[in-house]
């Protein structure tokens, strides 16, 4: 580091990541006190990420830096490179994750599972890996951050390690992280291409021949597609994001899963010259998979935080149909295309890390208010809890992707990008791409349905349990976090043409084209990506024009009429003894969903008969793909394991006979 | 090309081709056999029209004749016969599909995808004017087959057999401006022979087994 | 942008609040004569309005501030769609802020409102309403998406104001495609508008009603904010139907010639689409609820294969 000189970018965000890992380690000096880790520490890295996200910033409009440290394995330097790409996702890292750490501060209560300080410890140290997997360039670092990052998640997502099932969930997040990060390593060792360099610039320099290519891009997807929740590889997101304290699952949803797209961006744009249009088809197919298995599943979730984790594996969807698109566009060789895919898909990324990790964070209020995770267990919390409910209420409106919201931008830019591929060249293309374009629009409109299911059911109504009525609202420091992150969402939803102008640095080098022009061109009022004729949207317009027939409507009823309005009961339809447990459940709400995609699922029910003087309804909703594909994987492990079994015979003579007779063979081979 | 390049008769019997796929997903997704059968006569009805544009625009008389025997044979004829069996063999119901209906029709989208690229290279060398008519042809006669497929009702796979020589006879017009008339009149006393036939099995279909679902069929097999 | 374009943008907008009750009561007449009975004045919406916005308001004791925002938000949802359609005019000024995919939005946005108000009081009426409700939108929104799809693949644009300029006023060519689109529309609309063969706008029957569910705990001025806002919602999806396949008629540029020519054009093609609607609602039984994803999966298709036959038979035009 060059002090006294300017600071560069990547300087400043070497440090910021070494600040985490101070900030964690200090939390190991008074590990039980709770207002040294909540009150000083954990705010501490809330102001690290933003200035994080300020120099992410700094580096978006700065050339490309390198910086080799000194540390790790002798002959083996850390390689660091920022360059736009790095720097959007620093920005979205240090964004979400200065609203999730000052919530976090507030979040943290004692006698909860594992002691704060190593929370804080394990906390800084998954930040820390994750803005280095941003910003390594080489394999070597890229692993050791990764792994890092898996393992902190890892202790995090299992930190009531008492409960049995968050045990087994977090055995299996750790299972599938490391299968993926086989995929991985393959792929970079396919990347160097024999050379043994295997950092980003000696892959960037070879070149690579189209089955390589292919293979390297195969591994890649199967690897980051594990980490990021890609069908069949999704198991282990619905359990692993609600068995983890809510800022982690935050964290994880948020930002974890947007690192695996990182890579993935990596590796196809920027390690690879070449893409082929085929891989974008087959990404495309599968993230459509993904989107629309996530919003089904989602929709018959009961547990607040499953329904969420399922709606991430849509969003990772649909952020995998934008990348199919991406390189499908740059395959045929269209850049400006490419480009409009590639924005939608970024702009997606931001908008998710803002709404997902805000909605996760309203859960952990809910959460701690009401010790229920369990949709049937809640309701009417806007009454008690309005800070939260309100500001729910910004996530909901995004994450169904309605104007104005943020998720709404993102899904326009794809949508307009699907409206393109009239020019592409091949026949089957063409016509499949509006098909998918259908099934987006639906995957879209599904997730309003999950999103009214999600805030009616707890937030609305009355509440369906006695001690509901002793909720209480967040405290102030989780009330700053989750108004940071509603406030980055509004950001996102209603300048959109500023933030296409940065995203526009990123497109640039990865694809060579980019949308910042023609979108300023039509005013900072008025998004119109390729031409105004064409389309546009103005979300400011939109919102300005809500905002005044709303205020006009009201002002004009009050004068015109009057504004009287008595209280009553609500009409009882005539049977005086409805209790607020009669209300919908989650499960009803779903009925509907599971009764259309029936096939989806695979259910059981247990329905009471008409007798039964305290009838029981019982319904379990599993998904095929872990009967049909899991269990006969794990089978034939077992089956493997009990063919070698003989060779565990207990006596350490014998272990050493082994380890004897392997040296006397590789000798014999290797000579 | 310019809407100028493509006449107004080629445009009209695009639109004949757009309802004749229009009124082959009807078939594909209803249940009711009597409006099963208005929808083959429409069909009828559409091929009858289309035939007679074709003619006008190319001025080809056979054209005229083999109009004429479309209108008297599939608008007039057939539906009459099969109003009459249905008649006859008190069958009402409604009718039952195997899979369920978006799924059915879903199948028949991608069938549609595969007609059309499949009709893309061949209709690039076609010369007449209505040669993009063919992969919509191409995808009534999946379509219709997918019908035959679905349905376990011998009455409803008798009309999809019936809807599927539809889909080659507009093929055999649109593509080629129709085929021999000897081959039509052949093919036309076909199809009402292989009707009249069919009746006939209808009737002893229902009193070996008390029903017109054809899953009894299958006791036939050799053990 | 002159002033003139932004007197009639505001007007196109009062048109369509003024209009909006006027077709309602249109098409329940022409429902009630094909039913051989006699029919309520044409006016009665509009008493029907200012009655309930004189009455009090009865508020249930679990509202809250969110059930008594909606009626506003529903209603300012419904304007804005009457502001970005072309009825009176293709050039308005306020047209470039929402193309044909944020006006799908903002119908969403609308229904989820007014899903989570039928949520809010608690009953189990409202919230199996609201169920209904958002089973129907899933299907139907992303329908109309695809109608709206296969219509700028023709105008290669998403504007609402280009697509019904280079339908109305480029050279005569017949549209295929259109046609799928038309029905599926057609389909969507009937769902949207809560209309016979999904919806029955005129029972309280607890088994069969979806709008009137969800709206059941609605009353005074804000039950006329929801009524009205559901006459506008008829008169937009009807003035799109009639802007996407019946053009002809919205002028192009403004002036008083053209607005003289565009209202008489306008209420002409809305009395006979009212009168067509009145009929399908007269002839078609109301299906099951669990049909009804049938009849709109049905719609989707369709529309998506409006898409696809543009491909293979629109491909040059």
């Amino acid at each position: 580091m060059t002090a006294g000189a300017a600071w560069l970018p990547i300087d400043a965000a070497v440090a910021l990541a070494a600040c985490w890992l101070v900030l964690g380690a200090a939390g190991l000096f008074a590990p039980r006190n709770l207002a040294y880790v909540g009150r000083l520490l954990f705010p501490l890295g809330a102001l690290v990420a933003l200035l994080l996200a300020a120099t992410g910033l700094a580096a978006l409009h700065a050339s490309p830096q390198v910086m080799v440290l000194a540390l790790g394995l002798p002959d083996l330097p850390f390689h660091l490179r920022v360059d736009s790409l790095s720097a959007l996702f620093l920005v979205l890292l240090g964004g979400a994750g200065a609203g999730i750490s000052i919530y976090a501060a507030g979040y943290f209560r004692p006698g909860e599972g594992t002691a704060p300080g190593l929370q804080c410890l394990q906390y800084h140290l998954f930040l820390a890996s994750m803005a280095f997997v941003m910003m390594a360039d080489d394999a070597y670092f890229f692993m050791v951050s990764w792994e890092t990052m898996a393992l902190s998640s890892f202790f995090l997502v299992t930190s009531d390690h008492r409960i049995p099932e968050i045990r087994r969930a977090g055995y299996l997040y750790l299972l599938i992280a490391h299968i993926g990060a086989i995929g991985i390593l393959l792929s970079f060792g396919v990347l160097q291409g024999g050379s043994g360099d295997y950092t980003f610039a000696g892959m960037r320099a070879q070149p690579h021949a189209g089955w390589w290519a292919s293979a390297a891009f195969g591994l890649a997807l199967f690897g980051f597609g594990a980490k990021a929740g890609l069908l069949p590889l999704h198991v282990w997101l619905p359990e692993a994001h609600p068995a983890a304290p809510s800022p982690v699952s935050a964290m994880m949803s948020g930002v974890m899963l947007k690192a695996s797209i990182y890579g993935l961006l990596r590796v196809t744009f920027d390690l690879l010259q070449t893409q082929l249009w085929w891989w974008g088809v087959i990404v495309l197919a599968l993230g459509l998979l993904t989107a629309l298995f996530g919003v089904i599943f989602s929709a018959v979730q009961t547990d607040m935080k499953r329904l969420l984790a399922y709606s991430s594996i849509e969003n990772i969807g649909l952020i995998l149909v934008a990348y199919g698109l991406a390189v499908t566009f740059r395959g045929f060789g269209m850049a400006a295309l490419a480009a409009l895919a590639l924005t939608a898909m970024l702009y997606h990324c931001l908008n998710h890390a803002a709404f997902k990790s805000l909605l996760f964070l309203c859960t952990g209020s809910v959460l701690h208010a009401t010790r229920s995770r369990s949709l049937g267990r809640l309701g009417g919390l806007i009454h008690r809890m309005p800070w939260v409910a309100w500001l729910a209420l910004v996530g909901v409106l995004a994450s169904a992707g309605l104007p104005p919201g943020n998720g709404f931008v993102s899904e326009w830019l794809l949508l307009q990008g699907f409206l393109f591929t009239p020019g592409l060249p091949h026949g089957y293309v063409n016509m499949l791409v509006p098909v998918a374009a259908a099934a987006v629009a639906m995957t879209a409109a599904l997730s309003g349905y999950v999103m009214v299911k999600f805030f009616g059911i707890v937030f609305l109504g009355r509440p369906r349990e006695e001690s509901l009525v002793q909720a209480h609202d967040a405290g102030t420091l989780e009330r700053i976090g989750l108004t940071w992150l509603a406030a980055l969402c509004l950001l996102l939803g209603l300048a959109p043409v500023a933030v296409i102008g940065e995203l526009d640095r990123v497109t640039r080098p990865l694809v060579g084209h980019g949308l910042g022009e023609a979108a300023r061109a039509g005013g900072w009022l008025l998004l119109a990506p390729i031409d105004a004729a064409r389309a546009s949207y103005s979300p400011l317009l939109v919102l300005a024009a809500i905002a005044a027939v709303f205020a006009l409507a009201v002002m004009a009823v009050h004068r015109l009429y009057h504004r009287r309005v008595r209280r009553a009961d609500p009409w009882d339809c005539g049977f005086p003894r409805q209790t607020a447990r009669m209300q919908d459940t989650a499960e009803g709400f779903g009925q509907p969903i599971r009764q259309v995609f029936e096939p989806f699922f695979r259910m059981e029910r247990e329905l009471p008969s008409p007798f039964d003087a305290t009838p029981r309804y019982r319904v379990t909703v599993a998904d095929h793909l872990w009967h049909w594909l899991y269990l006969p994987i794990a089978r034939a492990a077992e089956f493997g394991t009990r063919l070698v079994a003989f060779l565990q015979q207990g006596r350490i003579a014998v272990y050493l006979l082994y380890s004897f007779f392997t040296l006397l063979a590789l000798l014999f081979f290797i000579r | 090309m310019t809407p100028a390049t493509v006449s107004i008769g080629a445009q009209f019997i695009n639109l004949l081709a757009a309802v004749l796929l229009l009124l082959s997903f009807a078939m594909l997704s209803q249940r009711r056999i009597l409006s099963l059968i208005d929808l083959f006569a429409m069909q009828g009805a559409v091929l009858f029209v289309s035939t007679l544009v074709v003619a006008f625009t190319t001025g080809q008389v056979h054209l005229y004749y083999s109009a004429t025997l479309t209108l008297v044979l599939k608008v007039l004829l057939l539906p009459w016969i099969l109003h009459r069996l249905i008649r006859r063999l008190n069958v009402k119901w409604d009718v039952e599909t195997l899979i369920n209906i978006p799924t059915t029709m879903l199948v028949g989208i991608v069938l549609v995808i595969f007609a059309f690229n499949l009709a893309l290279p061949i209709s690039e060398l076609a010369g007449t004017i209505t040669r993009s008519t063919l992969g919509i042809a191409l995808a009534t006669v999946m379509l219709s087959f997918l019908m035959m497929i679905t349905r376990r009702k011998a009455v409803p796979q008798v009309i999809g057999f019936l809807a599927m020589e539809n889909g080659l006879f507009f093929a055999a017009t649109s593509a080629t401006y129709g085929m021999p008339m000897v081959v039509e009149l052949g093919i036309a006393l076909d199809v009402l022979v292989g009707m009249i036939i069919l009746g006939v099995f209808f009737f002893q279909i229902r009193e070996q087994f008390d029903s017109l679902d054809i899953r009894h069929l299958e006791q036939l097999r050799e053990e | 942008m002159s002033a003139t374009t932004v007197i009639l943008q505001l007007l196109q907008v009062v048109v369509g609040l003024a209009l909006a009750p006027l077709l309602a009561g249109w098409v329940n007449q022409c429902r009630t004569w094909l039913q051989n009975k006699s029919a309520p004045p044409l006016w009665q919406p509009y008493r029907q309005l200012s009655k309930l916005f004189h009455k009090e308001v009865v508020l249930a004791h679990d509202a809250s501030p969110l059930f008594r925002a909606v009626p506003y938000i529903l209603v300012a949802c419904m304007a804005l769609a009457c502001a970005i359609i072309p009825t009176l005019s293709t050039d308005l000024p306020f047209a470039p802020a929402a193309d044909a995919i944020a006006l799908v939005g903002i119908f969403a946005l609308a229904r989820v409102f007014i899903a989570l108000a039928g949520m809010d009081i608690g009953t189990a009426f409202g919230s199996l309403g609201s169920r209904r409700e958002m089973l129907i939108g899933f299907l139907a929104e992303p329908a109309l998406l695809m109608v709206f799809f296969t219509a700028s693949l023709i105008s290669r644009s998403t504007s609402l104001a280009t697509i019904v300029e280079t339908l109305a006023h480029r050279e005569f060519a017949i549209y295929p495609s259109l046609a799928f689109a038309g029905v599926a529309f057609t389909m969507v609309s009937l769902a949207e508008n809560a209309r016979v063969p999904v919806d029955n706008p005129a029972t309280h029957l607890e088994l069969t009603m979806i709008h009137e569910a969800m709206i059941l705990e609605y009353s005074g001025r804000h039950l006329a904010l929801v009524e009205w806002s559901a006459a506008l919602k008829l008169y937009a999806y009807s003035c799109l139907g009639l802007a996407l396949f019946f053009p002809w008629g919205i002028p192009e540029g403004v002036g008083l010639a053209n607005f003289a020519v565009a209202v008489p054009a306008l209420l002409g093609k809305l009395a006979i689409g009212g009168f067509l609607l009145a009929l399908i609602e007269t002839l078609s039984a109301k299906m099951r609820i669990f049909r009804a994803p049938e009849f709109l999966g049905t719609a989707f298709l369709l529309a998506v294969l409006g898409m696809l036959v543009h491909f293979l038979l629109e491909k040059g035009i």
